[in-house]
């Protein structure tokens, strides 16, 4: 995965609450045996009506928000099913970083594996970002940090995951220089 | 220290344990597999040169893409799309090179992978298992420590068998009192995600304990744990007692002779020692639970089967009543039903099709109403047909198909259509998951039975 150190960008606001995974990328496109190109599928069911053309009212189809590295979504983001396509389809949308008051357990492990950083922020705060009508941030992974509206905020992140992500590195790969351990544990458990 | 069940297993599965540089290293004992969540996995095997470690700990088969219509008189299959054959066939491609059992459509066990691994005994208490596939929670009701991984977790297993985890926190759900009439485990599950809310378990491996929990079969704890990741949670777990000895014994992977009743005190002693304590505790009351179904756009959005709709009087509220096309002050009993679902692996076990049987027996659905039965596995499906239940649901007016997940999450070209209102014992009831702009109820086989019949949502205790 790609090195992330820090973001700064406009960001896109979608403020319900429990966006599931259906809804971040439906079933339909998981078929594909890949991980490329499901950013044109991402939200398809909010973003295109049924016969395929975008819906004007839909964020992600407004110009001001195509470039945007940052999505700020209602709390619970990311329920429902394990299908690591939702963050591989926000990556490839261009997202960086998705920011909520609570984020699902699975799609967050998914999401950090991947280089897209999942951020849980307290609920005044979230308040404040979906609420803004100045919609900038700064996000700084090295220092934990994230910049809005004049105010510095910090976060909390897996030390794992951080360093993996700071430096591009596949969590694979710690996992296979413990294979003495493995080895070790498999001699001992059958 | 008094342990609880989820502890115990945790820790003997710590190959390392969690330390500031690292999380913790969770050893993995049955890694199963199907063709959505595997490929790029494999792919990742293949461009570093990598082997599957244990490919006797790897269990494969195929059930989301999977046509649950018969192939034609030249043996085609009716696939949705080119993209979901190849996709099965790259399934069938990765687990010859990689030496992993797959069990294809001549395989009698092949089925939904929570439906087929515990028949074949894979799934055993106090096991470590892990699937591409949220709803692994299922397998808890034996009292392994069961979840759903993503895809570059699919290739850790794969590669290390093993999983960098930090110690979830536990939650005891302790289930109370006597549920009413008509009722059943998907019910009671239905009730906890209404009462902790979707949210309620994240974070959290839930334990089920009670009279309510202790009085379900192993297919009703099956139901039960499947849907604890509708409340957030990782993982749902059900203490190993007779009941579960009893469903293992002689299944084809479970152990015989002299090892089974070692494993049986293994097993036995696996219950949450007194005293045990838990981060999180909840009481849930089902004393005379009512059959219980979902009018919203997410499995908290439940009640009573009578339940009155709420007042739209936040955006969330208001978003989902419009989607699925109600009004505030209204019944859900009584609404036009068009697409009735029998199936997944929250509700496709014998149990499951011999309580919607016993109500469409000798009963037609109604004139509108499209009805699928799917079962969940091979077994499931030879053993309905040898009891004659497949003749009850035709009989009714209903489609008795090849198993698969089918309609629960509409890949394989089985969906409902826009506007559509399904009853389905499935376990999400999300915008679009049974087809663009379907609109779906969750409920037990039964109710979904006797809403077949009515042709409208009906309370499964009329037809008792």
């Amino acid at each position: 995965m790609e090195a992330l150190k820090r973001i700064e960008s406009c960001f896109v606001v979608l403020p319900e609450e429990n966006i599931d995974t259906d809804q971040i990328i439906p079933a339909q496109f998981l078929t594909t045996t890949s991980r490329e190109g499901l950013g044109q599928h991402a939200f398809h069911h909010w973003r295109y009506d049924e016969n395929g053309q975008p819906k004007p009212d839909f964020p992600f189809n407004q110009a001001e928000n195509t470039h945007c590295q940052v999505l700020v979504a209602g709390h619970n983001f990311g329920c429902g099913s394990s299908r690591e396509h939702a963050p591989w389809a926000l990556l490839d949308m261009g997202l960086k970083a998705v920011i909520s008051s609570e984020i699902a357990d699975i799609f967050r492990n998914n999401s950090l594996k991947n280089g897209l950083l999942a951020i849980v922020v307290p609920e005044s705060l979230h308040r404040q970002l979906l609420q803004a009508s100045e919609r900038k941030i700064i996000i700084d992974l090295e220092n934990q940090q994230l910049t809005f509206a004049g105010q510095h905020h910090a976060f909390e992140v897996d030390g794992f995951a951080r360093h993996c992500m700071l430096n591009g590195l596949d969590p694979l790969g710690f996992l296979l220089e413990q294979q003495p351990a493995i080895d070790a544990y498999e001699n001992t458990h059958g | 220290m008094p342990k609880s069940l989820f502890d115990k297993v945790w820790e003997a599965h710590e190959v390392l344990p969690q330390s500031p540089d690292h999380p913790g290293i969770l050893y993995i004992d049955l890694h199963l597999i199907h063709e959505v969540t595997s490929p790029q996995a494999f792919t990742v095997l293949r461009e570093r040169g990598l082997k599957v470690r244990r490919p006797d700990r790897t269990l494969a088969t195929m059930d989301h893409s999977t046509p649950t219509l018969p192939p034609d008189a030249s043996g085609q299959r009716p696939y949705v799309s080119e993209a979901a054959r190849r996709q099965v066939e790259q399934l069938q491609k990765n687990c010859a090179e990689f030496g992993i059992e797959l069990h294809d459509y001549q395989s009698p066990h092949r089925g939904i992978v929570h439906v087929m691994a515990p028949e074949m005994g894979a799934v055993q208490p106090g096991m470590t298992v892990v699937c591409g596939d949220s709803h692994t929670s299922t397998h808890g009701a034996f009292g392994a420590l069961a979840f759903g991984i993503g895809t570059s977790e699919v290739g850790h297993v794969l590669a290390s068998q093993c999983l960098l985890q930090n110690k979830p926190k536990s939650m005891l759900v302790e289930v109370k009192g006597t549920p009413g009439p008509g009722t059943g485990a998907k019910d009671i599950i239905l009730a906890i995600i209404g009462q902790i809310g979707i949210h309620g378990g994240t974070g959290h491996v839930i334990e089920y304990r009670g009279e309510a929990i202790s009085a379900l079969s192993m297919e009703g704890r099956m139901t039960l744990c499947n849907m604890s990741i509708e409340a957030g949670a990782r993982a749902g777990m059900v203490a190993p007692d007779e009941k579960t000895l009893a469903w293992l014994k002689g299944r084809p992977r479970a152990p015989q002779g002299a090892d089974w009743e070692a494993a049986c005190q293994r097993w036995l002693a696996l219950a949450s020692d007194p005293g045990a304590t838990f981060d999180t505790v909840v009481e849930v009351d089902v004393e005379g639970l009512k059959p219980q179904i979902t009018w919203g756009t997410h499995p908290g959005m439940e009640g009573n089967i009578d339940l009155t709709l709420p007042a739209d009087d936040n955006p969330d509220t208001r978003k989902a009543l419009q989607y699925m096309g109600e009004q505030p002050g209204e019944a859900m009993l009584g609404r036009k039903v068009d697409v009735v679902f029998v199936g997944s692996c929250t509700n496709a076990r014998l149990s499951d099709l011999r309580e919607a049987a016993a109500i469409l027996r000798g009963r037609k659905i109604a004139a509108h109403v499209r009805m699928l039965v799917v079962p969940g596995s091979e077994q499931v499906r030879q053993q309905a047909e040898a009891e004659g239940l497949h003749q009850i649901f035709t009989e009714a007016g209903a489609q008795w198909r090849e198993p698969g997940c089918s309609m629960c999450i509409a890949m394989n070209g089985d969906r409902a259509g826009p506007g559509e209102l399904a009853v389905s014992t499935s376990n999400r009831n999300f915008e679009g998951r049974q087809g663009q702009g379907s609109r779906t109820v969750l409920a037990s086989p039964a109710t979904a039975a006797a809403s077949a019949v009515r042709g409208a949502i009906a309370d499964p205790r009329e037809f008792l």
